[in-house]
């Protein structure tokens, strides 16, 4: 039994799972933009990295872990809101490259800024729990208690966002707004106020993911933190179905478990490869995305 | 009672509505009435503040609602239910109940229930998907969805479009037992015009943006010239 749970095999889901939660975490902000709104945010990682350096920043300033990460939520929130209105607000009705053109120099833009105030230097973050895996037997395997924490985070946050939506006003007000923003202002709903609430919960569940990610000792904060990152969640978002969060997370973790074998059993170099292979054969095979239910609409 | 005042809407250089004016009395229905393209739908979104006027005034009692926002007209008692009924085909039946009810001022199971028992085939149903619903019970599910906010005022679009005749009846009939019970001023878009004029009080002729008849519905009914050019009611 202990030699099966430290078998490569063993290792290689434990550790595909872990960035699969990841990849998840990036594919449902970005599900939550395009359901909102229909625009593919591109900077979708560079937001929530800005916020990150806002909120962590305050540890040099001897600030608690916790109440840093309080703080990189409440600026993600803001530059999520910021965004909507000034950046975002003036291209809907407009032709559909448009906000990608946006959005795409909104990255650079924020990249540049971060590195200009903050260097472009590598910045650790202290892990909040310790990310030296789990022995057993005198073997590791592939599991530390931070990585089950970046698990838990990812399951977590998709529930009360899935919670939201289902459950609560807010949440049929999100729906709604997304499906037939004309029918529900005529029943009063806010529609502008529920666009701006999605880019909002967006970016916060991007800087939840900020943060698990510059925790890694190897990569630290860096103003690029999110570009490689950023791709394997849009493959997962494309794969899933960009319309469905739980579609999203689903297929974020099987991608990062696949992937974690392909580096592991044929070449890091392929893994990249393969992503891109995988995306182009789930969009030939189902456009609208593998968990998707394809319900024609009728009006 | 809605009052709309000499309103003239424009798309480019196209006149859709031009110095209209007419006057929809409290607890009475009010028909509007005209061929394609006549403007009906346009005065019903200008009212709504879908449409904004080039000039021209809507009030609702005495609150001008011009200029104002489509959400807060909504909010102040203005029920719209759209052409196509704008039924959310993706939600429950109940989840449309319950977007209707979010401006509304009475507790959410209140209201559910109120309109279960006013259209019992919505409580029936209402775990299923809108998109699963007939014409007819769509077109019950949208008013209620727009009547589980209490509004004062209900404007109806084209409610027996796709209706067989016998559902148009019942529908008819609803709308006018409605009115008078919740003493609601209904603007009713019709292309139907003898179902209409069948529960309506008061009746506009629109032609081509114009108001060419505004009289009460049995004159219009009445009016040979009216029927044959612009109802096209030949016997």
């Amino acid at each position: 039994m202990d030699s099966f749970l430290t078998s490569r095999v063993v290792t290689d889901i434990l550790g595909g799972l872990t960035n699969g939660a990841i990849y998840g975490l990036v594919a449902l902000s970005l599900v939550l933009v395009w359901r909102a709104t229909r625009v593919l945010n591109f900077a979708q990682g560079a937001m929530p990295m800005f916020a990150t350096y806002l909120g962590m920043g305050l540890l040099s300033y001897h600030w608690p872990y916790w109440a840093c990460v309080g703080v990189c939520l409440v600026a993600a929130f803001f530059i999520g809101a910021l965004t909507e209105r000034v950046l975002v607000r003036p291209l809907y009705g407009k032709p559909e490259i448009n906000p990608i053109v946006v959005m795409v120099g909104y990255l650079i833009i924020l990249e540049a800024f971060a590195a200009a105030i903050w260097s472009t230097t590598p910045r650790s973050l202290p892990a909040p729990f310790s990310p030296i895996d789990w022995r057993l037997a005198g073997q590791p395997f592939g599991l530390s208690p931070f990585s089950v924490f970046e698990v838990v985070t990812a399951l977590v946050v998709m529930g009360a966002i899935v919670a939201l939506f289902r459950f609560t006003r807010i949440g049929l007000q999100l729906r709604a707004s997304a499906l037939a923003p004309e029918v529900s202002r005529l029943l009063g709903v806010r529609v502008g106020r529920m666009l701006t609430l999605g880019w909002m919960l967006s970016t916060a569940v991007g800087a939840v993911t900020a943060i698990l990610v510059a925790s890694n000792f190897f990569t630290g904060l860096t103003p690029q933190l999110m570009d490689g990152i950023f791709a394997f969640g849009f493959i997962a978002a494309a794969v899933g179905g960009l319309d469905s969060p739980v579609g999203a997370v689903t297929s974020g973790i099987v991608l990062g478990v696949v992937l974690q074998f392909v580096g592991d059993y044929l070449n890091s170099n392929a893994i990249i490869l393969v992503a891109l292979g995988i995306l182009i054969v789930s969009l030939m095979v189902r456009p609208n995305g593998l968990l998707t239910r394809s319900t024609a609409r009728r009006v | 009672m809605i009052t709309v005042e000499r309103v003239t809407v424009a798309f480019g250089a196209v006149y859709a509505l031009r110095d209209v004016s007419l006057r929809a009395e409290t607890g009475k229905i009010t028909a509007v009435l005209g061929a394609n393209g006549a403007g009906k739908t346009t005065l019903l979104r200008t009212i709504s503040g879908l449409v904004a006027p080039q000039s021209g005034t809507v009030s609702l009692d005495d609150r001008v609602l011009t200029h104002r926002r489509t959400e807060d007209i909504a909010r102040l008692g203005v029920g719209h239910v759209p052409e196509g009924r704008g039924v959310i085909a993706e939600f429950t039946v109940e989840e449309n109940l319950r977007l209707g009810a979010i401006v509304a001022k009475v507790p959410l199971e209140e209201g559910l229930a109120q309109q279960y028992e006013a259209f019992p085939v919505l409580g029936q149903r209402r775990k299923q998907h809108a998109a699963k619903l007939s014409g007819g019970e769509r077109q019950m599910l949208a008013m209620a969805r727009a009547l589980i906010a209490r509004p004062s005022v209900l404007l109806l679009d084209e409610p027996s479009l796709g209706l067989a005749p016998l559902v148009t009846a019942q529908l008819m009939a609803t709308i006018a037992e409605l009115c008078t019970s919740r003493d609601l001023t209904v603007v009713l878009v019709e292309q139907n015009a003898s179902s209409a004029l069948r529960i309506a009080h008061h009746a506009v002729v629109l032609n081509v943006g114009t108001v060419v008849a505004d009289a009460p519905a049995p004159e219009v009914a009445a009016d040979e010239r009216l029927r044959q050019y612009y109802l096209g009611m030949v016997e």
